[in-house]
């Protein structure tokens, strides 16, 4: 007789019982189990090459020898550790002090905004930078900036020597960061334009008897309002500080720069896949997924204390 | 909604000049913003249909075609690698986003089980796992070569084919149907498979619209992975295409000996405007389903 288990004082079936009945679950969810285990974490013993003396595909991941964290030592302590960290923690930081900001003051804006028609166009207009991808983003920023381009032109008006903007290193970042708030503000605002239209309108009424202008009415009654939603989204960004956009800035750096631009993905990316050294490069993004790893887990539990929510 | 009661309210209120100073400057700020957003692409449309020799010479801002002249795009549209690239773009925008919607349904409706199923935790980590951590590029890269994908399309169809963001909305529709329904469908011996496709698919059809949006523009979007796993330029989407022609400047095939030096300037924002227009053409009747998704996933975020 097989033994009944006992869990918070229900009986249950034994355990292969409790299998057999499910089988059909189990067969639907047997090619995503499949998929993960290829696509995911497969990749995660290949992380073993980060130890090996230099990875070879064709000798296979046992065949090279252990060089324990040499790799490791040779990047933090070879040249390009600090400026690639400092691009990366440089860009993603400028994209959350300019670029977070501005989608709720923009979303402000907008809720002030009186004429529905008019509304409707500013933010249809606004939502199309959104949909261009970022191939097509970056040949725009590309031509435009070039020498002759028409920001360029626009610049020497303003006393600009002309040169290509992109490859002066100093300009790289607001490129990056302006671009991107250009792609993005119509289309970010709309989660805190949402969080708007739940606010409780006889808290307006209420700041209104209490004789507070729009501007008092803002600060006390929308901002508190739509704070939840602000610190949710600031939380999930502070998660992805590591994971700058190395799509975008290979898009648009050449070699002239690298030393503002290059970022540590973009290194990984340079290093590993241009020019084949694979286990260095794995070390290095090793490093960076566990920098990653530990800002979303902190980013995760400290919205979980702030707003009860969290990324599951 | 809400902004109609409070301009109801206002009206009746009069307003102090500060706030009429304000509503000034705001409008002012959102004609800016306008035009900040529309004119790059008006430029871009401009630019494509200016002639070359009179596009590099004009200076600043076009606002009207420099010497109106097609040839820009008489040269794109016999340029075969953009239709090679449309072609590819689309099968990988269908069938990669089919494996996606199937692949998300599929996980997200085991993880949505409310009963007691042996497993079941073990699964949901081992899933919700890699939303905190990826082996990263590198490994990802010899994974495809080990496994025999790399330049296949393989290589672009399936990783991926579970976005965990995606699979958690997925669930929250999936949970937030009633669990009565299902049961009663047990009790008439029902099996999962039809539970879960004759029930559920139905029910959650307007979540999986906004997925199928989500992965489709994805797959339109993406170029890097095909960059690093594909080398067959047969196989390149159109995205890649567009990197080779826009960033990389690979010269035109279809440009002959008569042709302006200047001619691929031109050439370059036709080519932008080829790739473009369709889904800024698509965009406005599908921007309230992709509103739609953005307040699903601000919600269970």
């Amino acid at each position: 007789m097989a033994k009944a288990k006992t869990k918070g004082g229900v009986t249950t079936a034994p355990l292969n019982k409790r299998i057999w009945k499910n089988r059909e679950l189990y067969i639907l969810v047997l090619p995503v189990v499949i998929y993960f285990i290829l696509f995911h974490y497969k990749p995660m013993f290949g992380l073993a090459i980060a130890f090996e003396s230099n990875f070879n595909p064709r000798r296979g991941v046992m065949a090279s020898g252990f060089v324990g964290f040499q790799h490791f030592i040779t990047f933090f302590t070879g040249p390009f550790f600090l400026s690639r960290m400092w691009n990366t923690l440089r860009i993603s930081l400028s994209m959350l002090v300019f670029g977070f900001p501005s989608p709720i003051i923009f979303a402000l804006l907008l809720n002030e905004l009186r004429g529905k028609i008019f509304t409707r166009t500013v933010q249809t207009v606004t939502y199309m930078p959104h949909f261009i991808s970022m191939v097509v983003l970056c040949s725009m920023v590309r031509e435009f900036t070039n020498s002759g381009g028409f920001i360029n032109q626009i610049a020497m008006v303003f006393g600009y020597d002309g040169l290509s903007m992109l490859n002066k290193g100093n300009l790289f970042l607001p490129i990056y960061v302006l671009s991107g708030i250009w792609q993005s503000i119509g289309w970010d605002s709309i989660v805190y334009l949402a969080a708007l239209t739940g606010i409780d309108m006889q808290l307006y009424e209420a700041a209104k008897i209490d004789g507070a202008g729009r501007w008092k009415q803002t600060l006390h009654v929308t901002l508190p309002g739509i704070l939840p939603t602000i610190i949710t989204m600031f939380i999930m960004r502070c998660g992805q500080i590591m994971s700058v956009g190395y799509e975008k800035i290979i898009l648009l750096y050449n070699e002239s720069i690298y030393e503002q631009s290059d970022v540590i993905s973009t290194y990984v990316y340079r290093i590993g896949l241009v020019q084949r050294q694979y286990s260095y490069s794995t070390a290095v993004g090793l490093f960076n997924s566990v920098i990653n790893f530990i800002l979303v887990i902190l980013a995760n539990a400290i919205s979980r204390r702030l707003t009860q929510t969290s990324l599951w | 909604m809400a902004k109609q009661k409070k301009a109801v309210v206002s009206n009746v209120i009069r307003r102090s000049k500060g706030e009429q100073i304000f509503n000034v400057f705001n409008i002012i700020i959102m004609l800016f913003m306008l035009f900040i957003c529309a004119y790059p692409f008006w430029y871009v449309i401009c630019a494509s249909f200016s002639n070359a020799d009179a596009l590099v010479v004009s200076e600043g801002m076009l606002w009207l075609p420099a010497k109106f002249d097609l040839t820009a795009y008489n040269r794109v549209l016999q340029d075969n690698r953009i239709w090679m690239g449309y072609g590819n773009t689309l099968i990988y925008v269908f069938v990669g986003t089919f494996i996606q919607i199937i692949m998300t349904v599929l996980s997200a409706y085991f993880v949505s089980r409310q009963y007691d199923v042996p497993g079941k935790k073990f699964i949901m980590i081992m899933i919700v796992f890699t939303m905190y951590f990826q082996a990263g590029m590198i490994p990802g890269f010899l994974n495809i070569q080990d496994l025999g994908l790399y330049d296949t399309r393989w290589a672009i169809l399936l990783p991926g084919a579970i976005s965990t963001f995606n699979m958690v909305i997925m669930r929250t529709a999936m949970l937030s149907i009633d669990a009565s329904m299902e049961e009663s469908a047990q009790l008439d011996g029902a099996s999962q498979f039809t539970i879960l496709f004759k029930i559920m698919v139905p029910l959650t059809k307007a979540t999986i619209a906004v997925l199928i949006l989500y992965y489709g523009v994805a797959h339109w979007n993406s170029w890097f992975n095909a960059m690093v796993y594909l080398q067959d330029t047969s196989k390149y989407p159109l995205q890649l295409w567009l990197r080779q022609i826009l960033i990389m400047n690979e010269m035109s095939a279809t440009t002959d000996g008569n042709d302006s030096p200047m001619l691929g300037e031109s050439i370059r924002y036709a080519n932008i405007v080829v790739a473009t227009l369709p889904i800024l053409c698509l965009y406005p009747f599908l921007q309230k389903y992709f509103v739609k998704g953005m307040m699903v996933g601000a919600v269970k975020g």
